[in-house]
């Protein structure tokens, strides 16, 4: 089961891909109440083409099919769907059990007890900052009281073992522990994911990604806190700063090998961090391939995971004494920062990436862009705010 | 290896509310209710756990798929890992 020296071997299997994804992340919308500055889908605006109610019901029967345990929903914000509420009632009818992402804006006292009754729905709310003036300085003005909100009304519902779900940036990792405290204040777990460079993110990289140093502190605030907390093995990318297995999770990039995203279309993606045609696998309603269609068949034959699931070159990182733990890194944030899938992560620990990200680079544009016109921009930081980019040594 | 125990003279079986999902390295284990995944990572475990249901007790269903003598260890442990996590209940 889990005796250390045969997990990488699992991971290997892994690499090569799984008959179904363990993790699937499906954006039902990308209209949103809100417009965060760091935005992966780059949402706002409900797109016509979005799968109607019998449409998703089909991907749900065929996830049943191909025993994908559980989707994580997300948008866009998925709530504002008015089908939302039938189809998680439809998946979790069809053993696809049910985890959404929430800004909260629907999460009122009703609802919270609707979901209170039920067994296999879990709800993430997102939060940026451990206080509204950092969180709304990202997700915008009243986001915080919102998800605040709508975390007391599951509590008071009595619903167990909510997600709090933060976003790592330059201005909140010297929060972490207050995020645990708000954690806990409503029984819920906090999970912490990288700030990627996708969607909008592309926009506020520079300035929100966590330094050099604050990398070190959250790998060690990881290291410490690790068992409860939730990453969904986001950072593994850190994993060289320390003994291997340190941390927590598989530590691997699992895009089209375990992992990978449903759009709003029906669009087929890597990850939920690549909404680009460089990762675009094909599309649920208009591919098939020898009578095979809809997800399965993407999953399964689409040129681009067969060749992710083929052995994948080291370059330019073959020859770090790391990349046993980091792999090179995570390939969207390389894609989307203009550096090459096979060089070193932006983030590289061991500081490959800081030259290569000074060097001639050319920053993709999004693939769609679904923002609203009138967008916010990044607030200024508050003024407790820790280092500038400005303060950090140029070495 | 410690051992964690599981009484192999117990018939066993998967929680009802667990899933089992073959993958060419062996399969994926889903608890729908406290939402933990586990892998099981050779075809043989795979077989002797879908099997329980056709034997008496644990021991007749190790047997059955040829597990004994020196290999049992590591499939009394992971077996005890998955009794420990809820996954297998005494049937």
């Amino acid at each position: 089961m889990s005796a250390p020296a045969r997990v990488p071997r699992l991971i290997e299997q892994f690499e090569r891909g799984l008959d179904a994804p363990i993790c699937l992340t499906w954006e039902l919308t990308y209209a949103c109440n809100l417009a965060c500055v760091h935005c992966l889908s780059s949402s706002g605006k409900r797109d016509p083409r979005e799968l109607s109610t019998d449409q998703c019901k089909a991907i749900i029967d065929e996830l049943q099919r191909m025993q994908v345990f559980y989707v994580n929903i997300g948008g866009g914000e998925p709530t504002v769907r008015p089908d939302f509420w039938e189809l998680v009632d439809y998946a979790t009818a069809h053993q696809v059990g049910v985890k959404f992402s929430t800004n909260g804006v629907r999460i009122t006292p009703e609802v919270a007890a609707r979901l209170a009754a039920s067994d296999y729905v879990d709800v993430q709310i997102s939060i940026d900052g451990a206080t509204a003036d950092v969180n709304d300085a990202v997700r915008g003005p009243g986001s915080f009281d919102m998800a605040v909100r709508a975390l007391e009304n599951l509590s008071a519902a009595g619903f167990r073992d909510a997600k709090i779900s933060v976003v790592v940036t330059r201005e909140n990792v010297g929060q972490l522990d207050d995020f645990a405290a708000l954690a806990d204040r409503f029984g819920a777990t906090l999970r912490i994911t990288r700030l990627r460079p996708s969607g909008r993110g592309a926009d506020v990289w520079d300035q929100l990604h966590p330094t050099a140093e604050q990398q070190k502190q959250l790998y060690d605030w990881l290291v410490a806190n690790g068992e409860r907390v939730l990453t969904g093995d986001s950072f593994f990318h850190l994993s060289g700063l320390g003994k291997p297995g340190a941390l927590s999770g598989l530590n691997m990039c699992g895009a089209g090998r375990v992992v990978c995203l449903i759009d709003p279309v029906g669009d087929v993606y890597a990850c939920p961090f690549a909404i680009h045609d460089r990762f675009l696998a094909g599309n649920v309603l208009t591919d098939s391939v020898n009578g095979a269609d809809g997800f399965e068949n993407v999953w399964k034959n689409s040129a681009l995971f067969t060749e992710l699931r083929s052995p994948q070159s080291a370059g330019a990182c073959g020859s770090c004494g790391h990349y046993d733990s980091c792999r090179g890194g995570c390939m969207a944030a390389k894609f989307f920062t203009g550096l090459p899938l096979d060089g070193p992560d932006p983030e590289c620990v061991q500081g490959y990436g800081e030259p290569a990200l000074a060097g001639r680079r050319e920053v993709p544009r999004p693939r769609a862009d679904h923002s609203r016109t009138v967008l916010l921009t990044l607030a200024r930081p508050p003024a407790k705010s820790p280092a500038k980019p400005c303060n950090e040594s140029p070495i | 290896m410690r051992g964690l125990l599981i009484d192999i003279s117990q018939r066993w079986r998967l929680h009802p509310q667990v899933a089992l999902r073959p993958e060419p390295f062996g399969a994926l284990l889903y608890h729908f209710g406290t939402r933990r995944l586990s892998f099981l990572k050779n075809r043989t475990i795979v077989a002797v756990i879908e099997s329980l249901p056709d034997h008496p007790d644990l021991r007749a269903a190790l047997t059955a798929s040829g597990v004994g003598g020196d290999d049992e260890g590591p499939y009394l442990h992971a077996l005890g890992v998955l009794a420990e996590s809820d996954m297998l209940v005494p049937a």
